[in-house]
C-alpha cells in the first residue's frame, strides 16, 4: 500500500529576529507513518515541529516563508490556526496536564470545539483514554486531579487529550525525555499501535527510539535537513558523512 | 468520529472571544478612566483655590487655612518614622538574617505582622483612644496620634524591608564575611545599604499612609484646629486629611472649595509618593537582576 | 583580644535588639486585642451577648437605652457585598487585561494608574463619592443619594487596586505550558485565558477577593460620607436607602458618647475585629492549601 503525502514542506525558511533558524527545508511526510526528527540541540528540529501547527506564532519576532501544506492546503495562508491545531495535535516535552480532573482534561478539547452533550463527552473521554491505553488505570478516578498522576501517566493523559479532538496528525516534541524507561516503553508501544489511524511526527534526542518506532527519519543540523530517508536506510547506510558521524556518536 | 461541525462552531467561538477581549480592554480602560476622573475632579476645582493665605495664613472661619494642619502632618510623619523605621527595619533584619528557618517565633511574628496589616484604621483609632488618650493620659493630642500611626505603619515598613533584604544576593554577604567582617558589620555595611532602595520605598509608602489617614486619628490627635502652627506634642491639632474631612462635612460653599484645595494637596503628595516608590523599586529591581 | 570580646558583645547586644524589635509587632497585636476586649467585652456582658448581636434596635440615648447592632452587621455585609459585586468583575477583568492582553506601551499607563488608585486616601474617595456619586444616584436612581448603592460603588472602586494587583501576579505565575497545551488543542487565546489560566490562578484570585472584603468591611471615612448613616430596620434596607455599617456606627457617635454608650461602640469595634480575624484565618488557610499543592 502506498500512502499519500499528508504534509508537504516546500522551501521553508524561518527566522527568530535576525537568527536564521530553519534553512530551506523541503520534506514530505506520508500519511499513517511515524516520522522522526533527530539531531543535536538547537538544530531546528523542534522549531520545524512547532511550525507545523503554528505554535511558533506565539513567539514574538518569528518570520516564516515558504509553504507548508496539509492535504494540499497552505496552513499559513488558507487555514485558521485553531482549526489547524484541531487537525494537527501536539504533545509537549514536559507533561502539561491542566490543573483539573482527569476527565476535564480530556473533555476540554471537545468542549472547546462545541461538544455539549454529556453522553457524547463521556464517550469521547473513554475512547481517548482507551486509545492512550490508560482507561483501565484511571477509569475509577476520573474525577481526581490530573496532577496526582505519575509523570508517565501524565504524559499519556496528554496524548489522550490530543486524541480527544480527533486530529489527523500528532506532533510529539521529545515526549519521553522527562520519563523513566518503563513509561517510555509504554508510550513507544502506544505510538506504534496508533499509527494505523494517525500521522505521527516525533522529535527525539534518542536515536534508539527513532530506530525502534519510526518509518522515516530526518537528520537536522544547524537549521538544515542533512538527510531524510527511511529509518532503516538512514541508520544502516547513511549517505551523508555528517549523518554518519552523528549516528555513530562522533559528535552532538 | 467527527462529533460536531467544528468549522461551523468556529464563527460563534470567534465572536465570543472577541467579546471577551473587548471586555478586558474595556475594564482596563475603565480603571484608568476612573482614576483620571477622580484626579481631574479634585485638581480642577482644588488647585485654583490654593493660595498663600490658605497655605501659610492664620486659621479663621474666613481663611480656613491649612497651615497648622500642614505643620502637624509633617511633625507626625517625622516622629512616627523615627519611631517605626528602626523597629521595622530591625524586625526585618531579624526575620531575614538571624531567625532560623522554621523557628516558632518567626511564625508568630509573621502572623502578627500580617494581622497588623489587616486591621482597619478605625480599630487602630479605637485602640489609640483607649490606650494613649485615656489610660496613658496623653489626651487627644498629636502625641497620641503619633503613637497610633507608628504602630499602623509598622507592617508596611517590615514587609518592604524584608523583601528588599531578601533580594540582596548572598554573594555580597559571603564576600564581606570572607574578608573577615563580623556578621553585624556585614548587616550594617553591606546588607542594609544594598537594600536601601527597598527600605526607602517602604518608608515612602508609610508616609503616604500617614498623610492620607483619617479614621485612626479622629479620636487620637483629634479634629481641633489651632490658629497658627504648633509643634507642641500635647496639643490637639488635626492633620491635613482630617482638615479636609472637617471642611467637607461642614457643607458651606466656601469650606467645600477649601476641601477641594486640601484634596488637591493630598493628591499631589500621593502622586510624589508613587513616583518615588516606582523609581526606587526600579533601582532595586536592577539590583536583583545582577545576580 | 579585647576588641574581639567587644565585637562579640556588640553582636549579642544587637541581636537582642533585633529580636525585641521583631517582638514589637506581636506586642502590638496582643495589646490591641487586650485593650479592645477589656473595654468592649464588659459592655457586651452588660447588654447581653444576644441582645447586642441579634437585636436590631440601636437607641443608645433613649431611656431605657437599647444597644443592638444587628442592623449594622447586616449593613456592613450589604455594602461589602455590593463592593464585591462591582469591584471583583471589573478588577478581575482588568487583571486579565494587564497580565495577558495589554501591549507594553499601554501597560506603562495602566499599571501606574492602578498603583496610584491604591494610594489615594479614603477621604478623597469619600469626598468624590459625596460630590459625584451621591448626586448621580439621586438624579438617575432616586432616593436622596446617600445609600447602599453609593457606598457600594465607592467601595467597589476602592477595592479595585487590591483585586487587580494580586490577581494579576497570580495569573502571571501560571506556567506557560498550560497555555501551550490549550492552544495546541485549537482553543483561541481568549478561551485559553478564561478556561485554563484563570481557573488555574483561582487561589490567588480568591486571596485578592478576601483582601478586598477586608478593605471594604473596615473602610470608614469613605463610607460615612456617602452612606447616609441612618440605622435601618433590617427589613427596610434597600439599595437606594441610607445604611449604617459597623465602622460608621463608631465614627458617627464616638465624639459624644460616654459610659455604656461609649463601651458599646468599642464593642462594635470588637465585632469588626472578629470579622477581620475570620478573614485573616481564611487567608492563611488558602495560603497553606496552595503551598500543599
Amino acid at each position: 500500500m502506498i500512502n499519500n503525502d499528508k504534509i508537504k514542506i516546500e522551501n521553508v525558511n524561518l527566522y527568530y529576529g535576525e537568527f536564521h533558524a530553519l534553512k530551506n527545508i523541503n520534506m514530505n511526510v506520508k500519511e499513517k507513518e511515524i516520522t522522526a526528527f533527530i539531531g543535536p540541540s538547537g538544530c531546528g528540529k523542534s522549531t520545524l515541529l512547532k511550525s507545523l501547527n503554528r505554535m511558533n506564532d506565539l513567539i514574538e519576532g518569528v518570520k516564516i516563508n515558504g509553504k507548508m501544506l496539509l492535504d494540499g492546503i497552505d496552513i499559513y495562508k488558507d487555514m485558521d490556526p485553531t482549526m489547524l491545531r484541531k487537525r494537527v495535535g501536539m504533545v509537549f516535552q514536559k507533561p502539561n496536564p491542566f490543573p483539573m480532573s482527569i476527565y476535564e482534561n480530556v473533555a476540554y478539547g471537545p468542549k472547546t470545539h462545541g461538544v455539549k452533550s454529556k453522553s457524547k463527552l463521556d464517550e469521547i473521554v473513554e475512547q481517548s483514554l482507551r486509545s492512550a491505553a490508560m482507561w483501565d488505570e484511571v477509569k475509577d478516578r476520573l474525577k481526581k486531579s490530573a496532577l496526582g498522576l505519575s509523570g508517565g501517566q501524565q504524559q499519556r493523559l496528554c496524548i489522550a487529550r490530543a486524541f480527544s479532538v480527533n486530529p489527523e496528525v500528532i506532533l510529539l516534541d521529545e515526549p519521553t525525555s522527562a520519563l523513566d524507561p518503563i513509561s517510555t516503553m509504554k508510550i513507544e508501544d502506544l505510538l506504534v499501535d496508533i499509527k494505523k489511524n494517525y500521522t505521527i511526527i516525533i522529535v527525539t534526542h534518542n536515536m534508539q527510539q527513532a530506530t525502534r518506532i519510526s518509518d522515516k527519519t530526518g537528520f537536522f543540523l544547524h537549521g538544515e535537513v542533512v538527510e531524510f530517508d527511511e529509518t532503516e536506510k538512514l541508520f544502516s547506510m547513511p549517505k551523508n558523512k555528517k549523518t554518519e558521524d552523528y549516528i555513530t556518536g562522533r559528535f552532538g | 468520529m467527527e462529533l460536531v461541525n467544528a468549522e461551523k462552531n468556529l464563527r460563534k467561538r470567534k465572536l465570543i472571544s472577541l467579546v471577551l477581549k473587548a471586555g478586558v480592554w474595556l475594564c482596563g480602560i475603565m480603571t484608568v478612566g476612573i482614576l483620571i476622573f477622580i484626579l481631574l475632579f479634585i485638581l480642577l476645582r482644588g488647585v485654583p483655590n490654593i493660595n498663600m493665605e490658605f497655605l501659610f495664613g492664620t486659621y479663621n472661619s474666613d481663611t480656613l487655612s491649612a497651615f497648622s494642619s500642614i505643620v502637624t502632618t509633617f511633625e507626625m510623619i517625622l516622629i512616627s518614622l523615627l519611631v517605626a523605621v528602626p523597629i521595622g527595619v530591625f524586625c526585618a533584619i531579624y526575620l531575614t538574617e538571624y531567625a532560623k528557618r522554621g523557628n516558632k517565633a518567626v511564625k508568630v511574628i509573621r502572623l502578627a505582622v500580617d494581622t497588623l496589616a489587616g486591621i482597619p484604621s478605625i480599630v487602630y483609632g479605637l485602640f489609640g483612644m483607649i490606650l494613649f488618650v485615656n489610660i496613658l493620659g496623653f489626651r487627644a493630642s498629636v502625641l497620641s496620634g503619633i503613637c497610633t500611626v507608628s504602630i499602623m505603619i509598622l507592617p508596611v515598613i517590615i514587609s518592604s524591608s524584608e523583601e528588599a533584604i531578601k533580594s540582596v544576593p548572598d554573594m555580597y554577604r559571603e564576600g564581606s564575611l570572607g574578608l573577615g567582617a563580623t556578621r553585624l558589620g556585614t548587616v550594617f555595611r553591606i546588607v542594609v545599604p544594598t537594600a536601601m532602595p527597598g527600605i526607602l520605598s517602604g518608608v515612602i509608602l508609610a508616609i503616604g499612609r500617614i498623610v492620607g489617614e483619617t479614621a485612626a486619628l479622629i479620636f487620637t490627635s483629634g479634629t481641633n484646629v489651632l490658629e497658627s502652627p504648633t509643634l507642641d506634642l500635647f496639643a490637639s491639632q488635626r492633620t491635613l486629611a482630617i482638615h479636609m474631612y472637617m471642611l467637607a462635612s461642614e457643607g458651606l460653599p466656601h469650606s467645600k472649595d477649601m476641601a477641594f484645595a486640601t484634596g488637591a494637596i493630598l493628591i499631589l503628595v500621593v502622586f510624589l509618593v508613587n513616583l518615588a516608590t516606582t523609581k526606587l523599586a526600579g533601582r532595586l529591581g536592577r539590583l536583583g537582576n545582577d545576580k | 583580644m579585647e576588641s574581639t570580646r567587644k565585637s562579640h558583645f556588640n553582636e549579642k547586644f544587637m541581636q537582642a535588639i533585633f529580636f525585641l524589635s521583631a517582638l514589637a509587632s506581636v506586642i502590638a497585636v496582643v495589646a490591641i486585642c487586650l485593650f479592645l476586649l477589656i473595654r468592649g467585652v464588659p459592655a457586651i456582658g452588660e447588654i447581653g451577648f444576644m441582645k447586642f448581636i441579634f437585636n436590631e434596635s440601636w437607641k443608645p440615648t433613649n431611656t431605657p437605652p437599647s444597644y443592638g447592632i444587628l442592623s449594622m452587621i447586616v449593613g456592613s455585609l450589604y455594602v461589602t457585598g455590593g463592593a464585591i459585586a462591582i469591584g471583583v468583575p471589573v478588577g478581575l477583568m482588568c487583571a486579565i487585561f494587564l497580565a495577558e492582553f495589554c501591549p507594553p506601551a499601554v501597560y506603562k499607563i495602566v499599571k501606574p494608574a492602578v498603583n496610584l488608585l491604591a494610594g489615594i486616601p479614603s477621604i478623597i474617595y469619600g469626598f468624590f463619592g459625596m460630590e459625584i456619586v451621591v448626586p448621580y444616584v439621586r438624579e438617575y436612581f432616586g432616593g436622596n443619594g446617600f445609600s447602599v448603592l453609593s457606598a457600594s460603588l465607592i467601595l467597589g472602586i476602592m477595592i479595585l487596586p487590591t483585586i487587580i494587583s494580586i490577581s494579576e501576579s497570580s495569573i502571571r505565575a501560571i506556567p506557560y505550558s498550560y497555555k501551550e497545551g490549550s492552544l495546541g488543542l485549537g482553543a483561541t487565546k481568549e478561551e485559553t485565558v478564561f478556561k485554563v489560566i484563570v481557573p488555574a490562578a483561582k487561589s490567588g484570585i480568591l486571596t485578592s477577593i478576601i483582601l478586598g472584603v477586608g478593605r471594604a468591611v473596615g473602610e470608614t471615612m469613605a463610607v460615612v460620607m456617602v452612606a447616609g448613616n441612618a440605622v435601618m430596620p433590617i427589613d427596610k434596607i434597600r439599595l437606594l436607602k441610607p445604611i449604617r455599617t459597623l465602622t460608621t456606627n463608631i465614627v458617627t457617635e464616638m465624639s459624644y458618647a460616654s459610659g455604656l454608650h461609649e463601651s458599646s461602640l468599642i464593642a462594635t469595634g470588637v465585632v469588626l475585629f472578629v470579622f477581620i480575624i475570620i478573614l485573616n484565618t481564611a487567608l492563611s488557610l488558602i495560603k497553606a492549601k496552595s503551598l500543599r499543592n
